[in-house]
């Protein structure tokens, strides 16, 4: 008797922080559905479906584009960072070099340094470089490796059996096949937690993209666009709201579809690291 | 000698991008952030020495105080009600059999959210007057708090906000929960330990190093604390003008939500003071520093790669 209280005890907790969990976005989306002006009231049940909002916010603001630069700047810094990282991250797991463990140190003191620090030197030098008002100083530097990225991947390198690459080099491998050949493939899941995690990192980035492109509406994010919305459309909820849950569904779509290396990386970084 | 010279060219073809990387992007610009700290300048001019001056310069400055003030109140109640709601609820999902996938991806998800939606949400959620938990809390006949326009409340509102987020932590506390050996609990059961003495003798210290690891990343994460308190501020004031411009929100309500790193990015970028700015930026860069050093030490192992 005691013990099925307790199970009924718990799960009535885990249900209600579930509904906890998932209300903001409950309200929000049946928000985004409603007319403009039942969106300023107290009643939180759409009285006729509005679904058009969702058109409304394309036709009426720059969604499109805030949507494109996003995407733009999501893929391009994913793609930079596996190009630059995993190599790096190889080399700091699998080969043996004077200095790998200093390399290492600043990585991580890379991760750990707010990015507030060496906002005034960088910004300086971008605008040097003439590229302030666009995306390309949240996008080159991923050619040349993300610190939390080469770390992610270094970590799960690590877990790779040793005999899988000595076998590789008996074969006669270099290095280079033997990454190519023979790592990546092992080590897709942990490739695909990093990407995962750059390319959520950009999409929810609001600071770079403030930083570098509010002189410039042309290249703003969604992140960027959304915090600004309520200056073209005065306090339009429903709109708002739409535009909200259109910034969250490829987030959370991305992330049903990859949950386990998703879950591997986050807990790879914590509790391994 | 050969095969020396060869392999060396090996590791530098692996890590030369990220070498250019380390340097360019990040002990270039540290170098010249403490240079340029003891320095003035703005866009239009060069850096003139001016030695201590810009470090003199925030015992004056009182908005850097109330800046301050406000950062470290963050740390102090943002950083343990993570841990604790983390911890908590990866505790209750290690309770439950049936179900606990499902429910793991519900308190998962918020945690995900792009923190620009999610506070928009959030300043919906908690609007004074027609927000749904204002209404419900009406229904009960309490007396609402105005949230994200209270000076008082913008900061607890901050907090509820962090605190739907608390997947990400709550994932690191159950995969370490998960690795606690019940062969011990049980044998800590079978001597009489109720769940407290378990907890308390038997669970924390094995998950200590992921409370480390919580503790250490959510100070240094909260030290950044920015997006959400610029965000809440613009939207609840509802006076938002553009990205560029946005900076004439921050910290709304009476700058109750003012961070140090958003007075950082006011200082350089609104009045264009790059000298105190950077000096601002050292100031943190020790502060964080010393910090990660509490991880850094544990962190790196003298773990030999094969």
């Amino acid at each position: 008797m005691n013990r099925q209280l307790i199970w009924i005890a718990r799960h009535s907790l885990a249900i209600a922080l579930c509904v906890m969990f998932v209300a903001p976005v409950g309200f929000l989306l049946l928000t985004s559905l409603m007319s403009d002006a039942q969106a300023l009231t107290s009643s939180y049940w759409p009285q006729d479906w509005h679904f058009e909002n969702y058109k409304d916010v394309f036709a009426k603001t720059p969604m499109a584009r805030y949507l494109l630069n996003t995407v733009l700047y999501a893929g391009a810094a994913t793609v930079f960072m596996l190009l630059s990282s995993v190599p790096a991250a190889y080399a700091l797991a699998r080969l043996r070099w004077r200095g790998q463990g200093t390399v290492l140190v600043v990585i991580v003191c890379m991760m750990m340094i707010p990015p507030q620090v060496t906002t005034v030197p960088l910004y300086l030098m971008w605008a040097n470089w003439g590229l302030t008002g666009t995306l390309w100083p949240l996008v080159l530097p991923m050619l040349f490796g993300d610190a939390f990225s080469i770390f992610l991947l270094r970590q799960f390198l690590l877990t790779i059996p040793g005999e899988y690459l000595d076998a590789a080099r008996v074969d006669g491998c270099g290095e280079w096949r033997t990454l190519l050949r023979v790592v990546l493939p092992m080590a897709r899941p942990g490739i695909a937690a990093a990407a995962l995690f750059q390319f959520f990192y950009a999409w929810n980035d609001y600071y770079g993209p403030l930083l570098y492109t509010s002189e410039n509406e042309e290249n703003w994010t969604l992140s960027l666009g959304l915090a600004s919305f309520k200056t073209v459309h005065h306090v339009q909820w429903n709109l708002v709201s739409a535009a909200t849950i259109l910034t969250m569904v490829p987030v959370a779509a991305l992330f049903f579809f990859a949950q386990r290396a998703f879950v591997q990386g986050v807990t790879l970084t914590g509790v391994k690291g | 000698m050969h095969h020396k010279l060869r392999h060396g060219l090996t590791v530098a073809s692996f890590m030369a991008p990220a070498t250019v990387g380390i340097v360019v992007f990040f002990v270039y610009p540290l170098l010249s952030a403490v240079y340029f700290s003891f320095t003035k300048f703005d866009l239009l001019t060069t850096p003139e020495w001016v030695g201590l001056r810009n470090y003199r310069h925030m015992f004056e400055d009182s908005f850097l105080g109330t800046a301050t003030r406000n950062t470290l109140w963050f740390v102090a109640v943002m950083v343990p009600a993570r841990m604790l709601g983390g911890l908590g609820s990866a505790m209750l999902l290690t309770t439950l059999k049936r179900g606990s996938g499902l429910y793991r991806t519900i308190f998962y998800l918020p945690a995900l959210a792009p923190p620009v939606a999610a506070t928009l949400a959030f300043v919906y959620l908690l609007k004074p007057g027609v927000g749904p938990v204002n209404t419900a809390l009406g229904h009960l006949g309490v007396d609402a708090p105005l949230w994200f326009n209270s000076p008082g409340w913008s900061k607890p509102s901050l907090v509820l906000l962090c605190l739907w987020g608390v997947g990400d932590v709550m994932v690191l506390y159950l995969a370490a929960l998960l690795d606690v050996p019940t062969a011990h609990l049980e044998a800590a059961s079978l001597d009489g330990a109720n769940a407290w003495q378990r907890f308390r003798h038997v669970t924390l210290p094995h998950i200590s190093p992921v409370v480390v690891f919580t503790a250490v990343i959510g100070v240094i994460t909260t030290l950044q604390y920015f997006t959400q308190a610029a965000v809440a501020a613009s939207a609840a004031s509802g006076q938002a003008t553009t990205g560029a411009g946005i900076s004439s929100t921050f910290g709304y309500p009476e700058g109750s939500t003012f961070t140090y790193p958003l007075w950082l990015y006011v200082v350089g970028f609104r009045y264009g003071a790059l000298g105190y700015a950077n000096a601002l930026a050292v100031v943190l860069f020790v502060v964080a520093f010393a910090v990660s050093l509490l991880l850094l030490r544990r962190t790196i192992n003298p773990e030999r790669a094969s």
